[in-house]
């Protein structure tokens, strides 16, 4: 029988954890610390709810309500001068808490700050498009969508972009195994030969470490090269670039003719 | 055998004919000049492009998936394939984030040795973009000078790690060997060569007339598009915002090099080709600073972290402590503490970031790739309507975007 | 008028050359293999370095072709992608017979380091393959092996063979 494997989160795990072992944090300090990043928290929760916000090595973050993502983003642009938005991408909790954890992640060049907005969303919720506020966000988003499946709206082009139109479910997700689910596993056979074919040309070999010597449809043993599929022999066969005898008109190399290895460029 | 109707076009929905005379014509995936795997769906008038809807996700191979599922060491390598032209940059990348994530300092040599590989792969990403761009653009000879002399900056890349272009040459920690005997004289010898082979480029394309009418005016990206779009590097410097993240936010000992920052506003595609070449100068000109710099270290490579990097080898093979610290680590990984870290470094290409949150585990629970490539182009289906056709070529050439690191 | 005895079939006396179609045809084919410029991931700047300056490989006879229906080789050059896949058989299928696969790194061989869900585990579940080269990213000078290999192989074969429907994979 086979181990019972956790399927909401199918990560790597480790072999073995140590029972007392308490992962230590990485330091969150007071907002206070920094005067700039002082004065943009304060300048935030003045107009918008901020749940939670701290330095972690260095960089603000901030925690705000899904449901003022659009309105946040305008106002660190336009009030804040946080005139990049550099990345933006979600974090999978669903096996933990059944929600995603979008985070945004901002700089200005004017205060070479860098400040990271979060916020949770439940699996099924949708949350607004940034496109309007930075363009940038536009395949951001995309990308998003297509490895987590977050609903975006309010995007003009909501479509898949890394994976195929046709792809089925989200990589990216803890559900999600490294090497793909059956769909992703015969995908490309179904695309070109059709299902089919399945039979026919097998399973993918996975594992990369395999070798079959006799097997001369996939393998070829230097030194003993036979023609693809048929019968391995052991017998030596010959590496020589030239035929014996040579062609006319091509020259044999000879130590008459050979060429000088220079001891440095010159 | 295969039937040929199982091979449906994978655009069967496209109309390709249309009746209010604009064509939609479809650029790759497979197509010499898209520097990779990139289709662009066009719409043109005449030769007037009027919508172009840029494709990508054909080199996607799920790095970051596969993040999830190794120790943090076991990703290194893979770092190295995503800016493939590159790749120290990458490893560089990956390699501050986690010493972030775990709080580390590296000895000073190791951040010399780094620095060095830094700016010299800058300079082979670089002169591998001219030779590119060139020849998209027409300019065969450019080709072949820029790859005879990147040939000499892989034959320093090789003396020191054995690798012509996957060098996985830093570690988290430090760098895990010591410069060869006589390499920093090959790289003088190297750096005294540049500056005339970067000469040579310039005196055949700066003023030639076909160079010029090919990039004059062609691509241009205002300051409030480079900054809209998340710009980065050369693409935010060619548009006149002075942003390196070298100079602002500096890692390593770029604060003790003296450097410029070339900046350009010009906003368009000579623009960035002239900065480029800039570049390498200024990268030649912190190479020519660090040889004395490397001079000076002490010999130590690796930080000094039980905790999470291996001993060295000779402790590992003496001490008991140490093989069982190294068994571990190698065996499980190291385990960073609860967090998340966002560090960026300016590579060739931009502003590379990587997101890590972990939880922990010698697994990282998310990690984000921020490559720059990848908003490089996003921009285009901004920049290429109103161009013509033929200069769709130049603008992607000269974006200097890098599949691996779009698709990850 | 003096009388100038030569004995063609001796060496040195070269202007007739005895040899088989099936040997003339082949030189010809195996000196002049028309690569497709297909470069997908990393080891396509090896194959550009292998065309450039320093290792040259116009001087094998290979000179790259942008349009399939103009080459005779395929490198694969790269990670072979799910999404990519049919862009590939699609490719293969537009090059003239005969043509002659070259797998370039290990990511077209076996998939390679990329084990995962969007790569494919091997070009040769989609198109024949003729040589494997092994390496990440391999050197320029083993494509140069790999292309000699398959000379050889190009040599060894008959001219006027009956083209055997390749097998699927």
């Amino acid at each position: 029988m086979r181990a019972y494997q956790d399927k909401k989160n199918v990560q790597a795990k480790a072999y073995y954890n140590d029972r007392f072992y308490v992962a230590p944090q990485i330091p969150k300090d007071e907002v206070s610390t920094d005067e700039v990043f002082a004065k943009d928290v304060k300048d935030l929760e003045s107009s918008f709810f901020v749940k939670e916000a701290y330095i972690q090595r260095g960089q603000l973050v901030v925690y705000i309500s899904a449901k003022d993502n659009l309105a946040v983003m305008e106002f660190l642009r336009d009030k804040l001068n946080y005139n990049f938005l550099s990345e933006l991408s979600a974090i999978d909790w669903l096996a933990k808490s059944g929600e995603f954890e979008i985070f945004y992640q901002m700089l200005s060049t004017s205060k070479k700050k860098r400040m990271r907005v979060k916020f949770f969303i439940k699996e099924k919720e949708e949350i607004k498009s940034v496109t309007s506020i930075y363009q940038s966000a536009d395949w951001a988003e995309r990308e998003m969508y297509d490895m987590f499946g977050v609903r975006i709206t309010g995007h003009h082009y909501m479509k898949r972009i890394l994976m195929p139109d046709d792809w089925h479910d989200h990589p990216l997700r803890k559900t999600y195994p490294l090497i793909g689910d059956e769909e992703a596993q015969w995908y490309e056979i179904d695309k070109i030969f059709g299902r089919e074919y399945r039979d026919i040309i097998g399973p993918e070999e996975r594992d990369g470490a395999r070798i079959v010597e006799k097997d001369t449809h996939r393998f070829s043993r230097i030194k003993h090269e036979v023609p693809f599929g048929t019968e391995y022999s052991e017998k030596e066969t010959e590496m020589d670039y030239q035929e014996e005898g040579g062609i006319p008109i091509v020259r044999k190399l000879s130590k008459k003719n050979e060429p000088k290895i220079l001891k440095e460029r010159p | 055998m295969q039937k040929v109707n199982k091979l449906k076009p994978f655009f069967e929905n496209l109309v390709f004919e249309r009746e209010d005379n604009r064509m939609i014509i479809n650029f790759g995936p497979q197509h010499p000049s898209s520097h990779g795997q990139l289709r662009l769906i066009l719409e043109l008038d005449g030769e007037l492009v009027t919508k172009a809807i840029p494709d990508v996700g054909y080199l996607h191979r799920g790095m970051e998936k596969m993040a999830e599922n190794m120790i943090y060491n076991e990703f290194m390598p893979t770092t190295d394939r995503m800016d493939y032209i590159a790749s120290t940059s990458n490893n560089y990348g990956f390699a501050l984030a986690v010493e972030k994530l775990i709080d580390l300092d590296v000895p000073r040599r190791a951040k010399v040795i780094r620095m060095m590989l830094l700016e010299l792969s800058r300079i082979t990403s670089h002169l591998f973009w001219l030779a590119c761009h060139a020849l998209d653009v027409g300019a065969m000879t450019i080709f072949l000078y820029a790859f005879r002399e990147r040939e000499y900056a892989m034959d320093l890349f090789e003396d020191y790690c054995g690798a012509r272009l996957t060098h996985s040459a830093v570690r988290i920690g430090g760098v895990p060997l010591d410069l060869p005997k006589g390499w920093t004289n090959s790289l003088m010898k190297f750096i005294n060569e540049m500056p005339a082979a970067i000469e040579t480029y310039e005196g055949l394309l700066d003023k030639n007339r076909i160079w010029k009418m090919r990039l004059e005016d062609v691509g241009v990206i205002t300051p409030e598009m480079a900054q809209s779009w998340g710009c980065s590097g050369l693409m935010l410097r060619g548009s006149g915002i002075a942003w390196d993240i070298r100079k602002e936010e500096p890692y390593e000992l770029y604060d003790e090099v003296e450097f410029d920052v070339p900046v350009s506003d010009r906003c368009d595609a000579y623009g960035r080709y002239k900065l480029h070449m800039k570049e390498m100068r200024e990268s030649l000109k912190i190479l020519k600073q660090l040889i004395p710099m490397y001079a000076e270290t002490t010999p130590e490579l690796m930080a000094n972290a039980p905790k999470y990097i291996s001993a060295p080898k000779e402790q590992v093979m003496t001490q008991n402590y140490s093989l069982m610290q190294h068994f571990v680590l190698v065996t499980q990984g190291m385990r960073p503490p609860v967090g998340e870290v966002y560090v960026v470094t300016e590579s060739p290409k931009g502003e590379l970031g990587f997101y890590i949150n972990s939880q922990g585990d010698p697994y990282p629970y998310r990690l984000k790739v921020r490559a720059p490539s990848f908003w490089h182009t996003s921009i285009l289906q901004a920049v290429l309507p109103g161009q013509y056709l033929a200069d769709v070529v130049t603008i992607i050439g000269n974006a200097n975007i890098v599949f691996g690191e779009i698709d990850r | 008028m003096a009388q100038h005895k030569i004995n063609y079939l001796s060496e040195g006396g070269l202007p007739v050359a005895l040899t088989t179609v099936d040997k003339l045809v082949q030189w010809g084919r195996s000196n002049s293999m028309w690569p497709l410029t297909y470069g997908l991931a990393c080891c396509a700047i090896e194959m550009m370095a292998t065309g450039a300056s320093r290792y040259d490989f116009d001087r094998f006879g290979t000179i790259f072709r942008a349009s399939p229906r103009q080459s005779d080789v395929l490198i694969i050059a790269g990670t072979l992608t799910k999404k990519h896949s049919p862009f590939m058989r699609r490719l293969y299928d537009q090059m003239s017979e005969p043509k002659w696969v070259i797998s370039m790194g290990s990511c077209a061989n076996t998939g390679g380091m990329f084990n995962t869900y969007a790569t494919v585990q091997g070009a040769d579940r989609i198109i024949p393959v003729d040589i494997y080269l092994p390496g990440c990213a391999p050197r320029p000078e083993s494509l140069q092996y790999a292309l000699m290999l398959l000379q050889k192989k190009v040599r060894t074969e008959s001219a006027s063979r009956k083209l055997k429907p390749k097998r699927l994979v």
